[in-house]
This record gives structure tokens, sequence and C-alpha cells, in this order.
């Protein structure tokens, strides 16, 4: 029972915002400890764990090109795209990204876009301009909840629609699982039963991003009037 | 063939170059911290194999203690100075310049990584694959950003060195939080080996009512969600509770069709992905990127999404795995 502990220091350590890093090499001296290792077995087991799992990090193999094309002035243009197209407001854009994300992912293609390579250099930089041709430049929180709920459409996107896809890890992973518990399936049968959730996920996040965009343009309306009331006072 | 190796010497080498970027920018403060911190990650990528157990652990504890003294980062923001503004009139000029034609790298990038899945994953030189069949997204991605980084940089007419020095300014602005993914994957084995798993699944088996088909579906698919809030990983709660839960109890004891219950379990199980900071690639790396101050703005807009995909699978899982 007490390795249990490791988990319960992550979430002491989540919830008090210590440095998260810290956090999971505390726990994993934890639970390890309960479980009989010494802490230098531990920390080399956590540290052989690390060199097996650097695929992780490989993902920011982007960030060179990211940052090049930032300094080109990317952020900027898609700004600037958005200001010149009339009628699109965020919540019909980040409908639209979410999309051409569910249909991509749903073909196997999960890693054309995602938050380092698509969010923050071109759709939150699209949503942001979006927001302020409409309601004028946004507050510093409105930019922040923009951006968050770009990021989150993207996750959403993702995760409710990758079963669909045969060959990703999720749907391989229940194949072998299932095979070694002595039911024997094809692939195929898992991911259909993908597309009902999928499409759930696609209506029931559309309709937040709609009301969002609501919120949006009727706080940036009675910010307005308070404002230049202050202005005359 | 081409292997996940290449891969990793070419992070290295990137790392490496954020390495060397980072000391040399002196408006910084924590220059030298992020020197040291990249520097690091770069040893790990290029040598990793090479440190041993033990070493690997040790470089790890080094990077963590880097992080947690707040040694790496940007420093705390500045009132927008001179030069930032230069800097700003520049972007937006070299914008209204090339126009259109700056999406052009930011589009060759997916293409690149579509035909790498779609062309060059099945082909094979004289029997041999052309590359590590298991890797093929990964390489893929690798090659997409060298084939997209050229474009960039003769197309958009940006100096070699933009690469490594725009590379390092994000890298630093999403500072030490970069790793925190592959720390949590580590953490994911040591629980394993230490069984913090298993002990999991046998407290749900023990205390838990499933004694109705109803109760059983939402025991299954909010355990999933649960489970996989607290490893961070909706892989690691599928085999102990469809183990100890699903196959047992809602496929051979209530007849569900094993495929509708597997697929929706999972499905369950990211949506406790969306709600867990543990799973800090999606929900505490994108904050950091996007520069949002709040750690976990992303998490709370996903909330009410995951809580309703929730609901909507275990109704679906009620629904369509008994009829």
């Amino acid at each position: 029972m007490l390795i249990l502990l490791g988990v319960g220091v992550i979430v002491v350590g989540f919830a008090l915002r210590l440095n998260p890093l810290l956090v999971v090499v505390a726990a994993a001296l934890t639970s390890g400890w309960f479980a009989g290792l010494s802490p230098l077995q531990v920390i080399a087991a956590f540290g052989k764990a690390f060199n097996d799992n650097r695929f992780v990090s490989t993902a920011y193999l982007v960030l060179p090109l990211v940052g090049t094309l930032e300094r080109a002035g990317v952020r900027e243009q898609a700004g600037r795209v958005i200001a010149r197209l009339r009628g699109v407001s965020v919540g019909w854009l980040l409908v639209s990204y979410m999309i051409f994300r569910q249909a991509t992912t749903a073909v196997g293609l999960m890693s054309i876009a995602g938050h380092a390579q698509t969010i923050r250099p071109i759709v939150a930089p699209m949503a942001e301009a979006a927001a302020e041709r409409r309601d004028g430049p946004p507050t510093d929180e409105t930019r922040h909840a923009i951006r968050a709920m770009a990021a989150a459409t993207d996750n959403v996107a993702v995760f409710f629609s990758e079963d669909i896809f045969v060959a990703l890890g999720a749907v391989l992973l229940m194949v072998g699982f299932l095979t070694s518990a002595g039911i024997v399936m094809d692939p195929i049968r898992l991911s259909v039963w993908a597309i009902p959730s999928a499409l759930a996920a696609l209506a029931i996040h559309a309709t937040r991003l709609i009301v969002f965009d609501r919120r949006l343009s009727r706080d940036a309306r009675s910010a307005e009037p308070s404002d230049a009331q202050g202005g005359e006072a | 063939m081409i292997k996940l190796g290449f891969v990793y010497v070419l992070a290295g080498l990137m790392f490496a170059g954020f390495a060397i970027y980072s000391a040399r920018d002196a408006g910084n403060p924590k220059r030298f911290g992020n020197a040291a911190f990249w520097g690091l990650t770069s040893l790990s990528f290029l040598a990793g194999d090479r440190l041993g157990d033990l070493g690997n652990g040790v470089l790890v504890l080094a990077l963590a203690l880097l992080g947690a003294l707040g040694l790496v980062g940007r420093g705390p923001a500045r009132p927008a100075d001179a030069a930032q503004r230069l800097a700003a009139a520049e972007r937006q000029a070299s914008a209204e310049r090339l126009g259109a034609r700056i999406f052009v790298p930011a589009l060759v990038l997916p293409l690149v990584v579509a035909m790498g899945v779609l062309v060059l994953k099945p082909m094979r030189i004289s029997g041999v694959p052309l590359m590590d069949p298991k890797q093929a997204t990964l390489i893929s991605l690798a090659l997409a950003v060298i084939a997209a980084l050229g474009a960039a940089l003769v197309l958009l007419r940006q100096p070699p060195t933009a690469p490594f020095r725009e590379g390092q300014r994000l890298a630093n602005t999403v500072s030490w939080a970069a790793l925190l993914p592959q720390y949590l994957a580590a953490l994911g084995v040591v629980f394993a080996t230490a069984g913090v798993g298993n002990q999991i699944g046998l407290l749900v088996n023990t205390y838990l009512p499933v004694d109705t088909r109803l109760a059983a579906v939402g025991v299954y698919c909010v355990g999933m969600a649960a489970f996989t809030m607290l490893m961070g990983n909706a892989f690691a709660a599928f085999p102990v509770l469809t183990g100890g839960v699903a196959i047992p109890i809602l496929v051979n004891h209530f007849g569900g069709n094993p495929a509708v219950v597997s697929s929706l379990g999972m499905l369950s199980g990211f949506c406790g992905t969306l709600m867990t900071p543990l799973a800090a690639n999606f929900n505490l790396v994108p904050p950091a990127l996007l520069e949002i101050p709040d750690r976990y703005a992303v998490i709370k807009a996903q909330v009410p999404t995951a809580l309703l995909m929730l609901i909507v699978n275990v109704v679906l899982m009620y629904v369509l795995a008994f009829r």
C-alpha cells in the first residue's frame, strides 16, 4: 500500500505548484523506497527510463523552424490575413481548425500539426486578430483565454479522432492487450467504435467554442461604456 | 536504413546550438543556467547510451536542480525597450514584404511528414526498408524539419544562424517545462516497476460496486478517467482496468462486445488525460509555449469538454456494447 505514497507526492506537489521536475524525482524516490529500492537504485532506474524515453522530447525539433518563421513575421502575417477576411470570428475559426485536425488525424496524419508548429505561430495569432477586428484590442486576460482555448481545441480534436486510425498507438495497444487476454480482434473493429465519440466531441466542443466567442463579444461590449465613464470621472 | 539514432543526433546538435546561443544572449540574466540546461540535454541525446544508468540518473538530478533553483528561463519580463520595438517593427515590415510566401515553409512541414508516413515508410531499397518502420513518424518529422528550414532560409532570406538563435528563444520561453513530459514518462516506468498500477487496480476491484450493468460501465469508464489522471497516461490505465474490470465483468459476466468496451474505455481514459497536469506535453507545455501565465489555463479550458465526453462515453458504452 505504501508505494502509493508516490502518487500522493505528485498530487500534493502539483497542487502546491512546486517545481514539477523535482516533484517527479521525489515521487519516484518515494515509491521506489517503499518498493524496497535504495535511493541510488531508484536514481539509476529513473536515469535508464529517462534515456529510453528520449523520443518524447524529439518533438522540439520544430522549435528552430517555428522561431525562424516568427523572425520573418509569420505571426504578424497570420493576423493580417484574418484582419482582411470579413466575418471570421474566433469561434468559427477554431471550429474550422478542429474539423481539419480531426479529419487529418483520423487518416493517420496526427503529426502534421501541433501546439509548437501550428497553434503558436498561426492559429493563436489568427484567433487573437479575429477578436481584435471585431471587439477592439483584447485585454491580456482575453488574449490568454483565447490562446488556452486554441491549445485545448488541438488536444480535444486529436484525442477524439486518433483512435479512428487503425495503425496508431492506442489501437495497437488495445489489440495487443486483448490478444494476450485471449480475445483476437481485427483493429478495424476497434476503430469503428471510436467514430461516435469523435462526432460527439465535435458537437460538444464546437458548441463550447461558439458560446466562448459570444462571451468574448459580450464582455468587450460591456467593458467599453464603463471605460468611457471612467475616463470622464 | 534511417533509424531513431539519426533523430537523436539531430536533436543533440540542436540542443547544443541552443546552449551556445543561450550563453551568447547577453540580454538574458539566466543565460548561463540556460546554457548548462540545454548543454546537459544535448549530452543526453548525443551520448546518453554511454553514460550508464547511474550517470543518466545524475544528469536527471542536475537538470531538475537547475530548473528548481530558477536558473532556467527568460528572466523577469521587462518593459518593451527600444530594441524590442525595433524587432517588432522589423517583423511587421518583413510580413508585409513576404506576404503569403511566408506560409510556404509552414506547409512544407506537414507535406513532408505526410509523404514520409504514406510514401517513404513502405519504400524498400534492395529489400531493406528506407526507414525503421516503427519510428517512421519521428524520422519523417526530422526530415520534414530539415526540408522546411531549408525552404525558410532560402525563400524568406533568413540568416543561417536564425534557427539556433530563434529556437533558443522559444526553448527558453518553454524553459524546464520542455523536459517535463520525458520526466513523467520515466516516472511511469519507475511506478510500473514499483507496482503502483497493480495496487490501484486491486483497490478499484475490491472496493467499488460492479453488480449491475450500469454500475460496472460507470466504474470502468470513470475509473479509466481517474486512473489516467493519476498516471498521466491512458495507456498505463488501460491494461490494469480492462484486465481487472472490463474483461471479467463487462465482457465475460454481462456479455458485452469487447470491441465496443475497449474502444470506449480508452476514450474515457483520454477524458482523464485532458484534465491532468501529469499529461504535461498536452497540458503544461502549451501554456508555457503560448506565454500564458496560469500554468493550468489549458486544463481549465478542457475540463467542461472532458466531463461531457465522459458522460457521452458511458452512455454510448451502455447502449452499444450490450445489443
